[in-house]
């Protein structure tokens, strides 16, 4: 937040980005595929940290800003034929005019209230999903076709299929999203963010139109979280209705906590640790979710901040 | 010459209680006024109806010419009413330097310049000798401090009325002293309408004193008259030895 060091926090998400760039021709088949699904979760993750642990609003309806960019790609390309980008957009557009209808409504309630609105909308969505069936696939989902998923440039044409373009490309994304949100929070938007965070009646008192700031939050943060069902809907070619479910409205809270609230690479971190700790301990155990949830008491008992944020307390004062 | 602001037939109830009853107020440009009352008088409901932060039952509030009864408050601090608060409310976890480039970003017209702001912060913070501390989270400044800060916040709105709600409380004297050469510094910019309980501040900062009392205006006048003024003396000083 504060104007010192800048150059720091920018080298460090640049050593990140080139560190997953770099992973991409080391690790195996397996953990490579992986690492691109978290990279497009993570920015379901980032997305829903610009809303939460900026602002302070906590919503348990995220999962329908994701599932508006999934199926809004998705449907697109199956139904209307559209090309990979214009489906893409297609995608984001649907999460952002989504974003900014519930954001008008949700945000006459705070607090509890503010979350409960947010989790009836999202069930709102995900029961539409269900009964108009005939085009969504209800339950069963659809797979969007491997033909309709290629990026075609004039005579070259990428497969977003092949695993090493499907990486790239979920790299590209998060990239792009990771350096957006800290250009976003290192700047003069961002600290108003924080302050209505922190006192939003003082914040009203110092001149700010308070609703309108959180409007726009509400809806950087839907287009986000749409952009990341979007990309997965064309990456990995399945659009369901689970991820309209109140489970994914929970999932990307429990990343960011775990990585740390209101810091830029936390839910990176966050989605990391979750995948891993489920993918290690679901191989010995069928009661893997007994570990994950053990494993997520003692965080939250010992890293009451998230992994970054309670890093960023006690050592990076620094850390964006 | 008009008043900067004018309260007609200002009302609050808060249920069946009348916080503020009816008040006609007048406010001349370049004024220090002070308002002082007994507790429960209706001093700190009066500016907050006049901030915005709390609506009125009846009545009108004429700012500059124009009628801002309805407008919300984020409208009138554009507008040049500053608030700063009774109880420290400065944000906590931010630094000073946050803290006051909060008001300052806002106010800049040209919105790029990254200089304009930190020059806007500094010069704030300087005024009110917090410049050393521009780096040190507001909630680990020292009481004192924090009154500082938060009228270097108002400060940095550059309001035409800034509202300063009990601003010595809580102060040393020898900040106390500060505290009042700020103010008529201040006050060489702006209208400055003062709510305080410390008589000294007051007979020394204020042109005219308005006595609140039950709500109604008591008296109105120089420090002089309403040290005179017997009905003040009954309601809130005591009756004279």
């Amino acid at each position: 937040m504060s104007e010192a060091s800048p150059a720091k926090a920018y080298a460090l998400h640049l050593g990140v980005i080139a560190l997953l760039f770099v992973l991409s021709f080391l690790l195996p088949d397996y953990y490579h595929g992986l690492l691109a699904r978290i990279m497009v979760l993570a920015v379901f993750a980032m997305g829903y940290n610009m809303l939460f642990g900026y602002v302070g609003l906590l919503s348990l309806g995220h999962a329908m800003f994701f599932a508006a960019g999934l199926y809004g790609a998705g449907l697109a390309v199956i139904h209307l034929g559209w090309s990979v980008p214009l489906a893409f957009l297609g995608g984001i557009a649907c999460g952002a005019v989504l974003a900014l209808a519930i954001g008008l409504l949700a945000l006459r309630t705070t607090g509890v209230a503010f979350m409960i609105v947010t989790m009836m909308f999202a069930q709102v969505f995900y029961l539409l999903i269900l009964y108009f069936a005939t085009w969504t696939g209800g339950d069963q989902g659809m797979v969007v076709p491997q033909p309709a998923r290629v990026l075609a440039f004039g005579s070259t044409s990428l497969d977003l299929t092949n695993p090493t373009v499907r990486y790239m490309t979920a790299l590209a994304l998060f990239s792009l999203v990771l350096l957006v949100t800290l250009a976003i929070v290192r700047s003069r938007y961002g600290r108003v963010l924080v302050a209505i965070r922190e006192n939003e009646e003082r914040t009203k008192m110092l001149g700010y139109d308070t609703f309108s700031n959180k409007l726009a939050a509400v809806v950087i943060s839907g287009t986000i979280c749409a952009a990341s069902g979007a990309a997965y809907a064309l990456l990995f070619g399945y659009v369901g209705s689970s991820f309209a479910s109140v489970q994914y409205s929970i999932l990307p809270l429990l990343w960011v906590l775990l990585g740390g609230a209101a810091t830029t690479l936390g839910p990176l971190i966050g989605t990391l640790f979750m995948y891993y700790v489920i993918d290690i301990t679901s191989g010995y155990t069928s009661a893997y979710l007994l570990i994950v949830g053990i494993a997520l008491i003692l965080l939250v008992l010992f890293f009451p901040k998230g992994i970054l944020g309670s890093i960023r307390q006690r050592w990076l004062g620094w850390l964006p | 010459m008009m008043p900067l602001l004018t309260t007609k037939g200002l009302s609050r109830n808060f249920g069946g209680l009348r916080a503020v009853d009816g008040v006609d107020f007048e406010l001349m440009p370049g004024e220090i006024r002070a308002v002082i009352g007994p507790n429960g008088a209706g001093k700190t409901t009066f500016v907050s109806l006049v901030s915005g932060r709390i609506q009125p039952s009846s009545g009108m509030i004429i700012f500059d010419g124009a009628d801002i009864t309805s407008e919300p408050a984020y409208i009138r601090v554009r507008q040049g009413i500053a608030y700063t608060f009774q109880i420290t409310s400065v944000f906590a976890n931010l630094s000073a330097y946050d803290n006051v480039a909060l008001p300052v970003q806002r106010t800049l017209s040209d919105g790029r310049s990254k200089g304009a702001v930190r020059a806007g912060v500094m010069s704030a913070l300087e005024r009110t000798g917090l410049a050393d501390r521009a780096d040190m989270p507001a909630g680990q400044l020292s009481y004192g401090h924090q009154r500082l800060l938060e009228v270097a916040m108002g400060l940095a709105l550059k309001p035409r009325l800034l509202i300063l709600d009990e601003p010595t409380q809580g102060l040393a004297d020898s900040e106390i002293d500060n505290f009042i050469e700020l103010v008529r510094e201040i006050a060489k910019n702006a209208t400055v309408l003062l709510i305080e309980h410390n008589m000294p501040v007051v007979m020394q900062l204020a042109d005219r004193i308005t006595v609140f009392n039950a709500g109604r205006i008591l008296a109105e006048g120089t420090p002089e008259a309403i040290r005179e003024n017997a009905a003040v003396q009954e309601a809130y000083l005591g009756t004279a030895p």
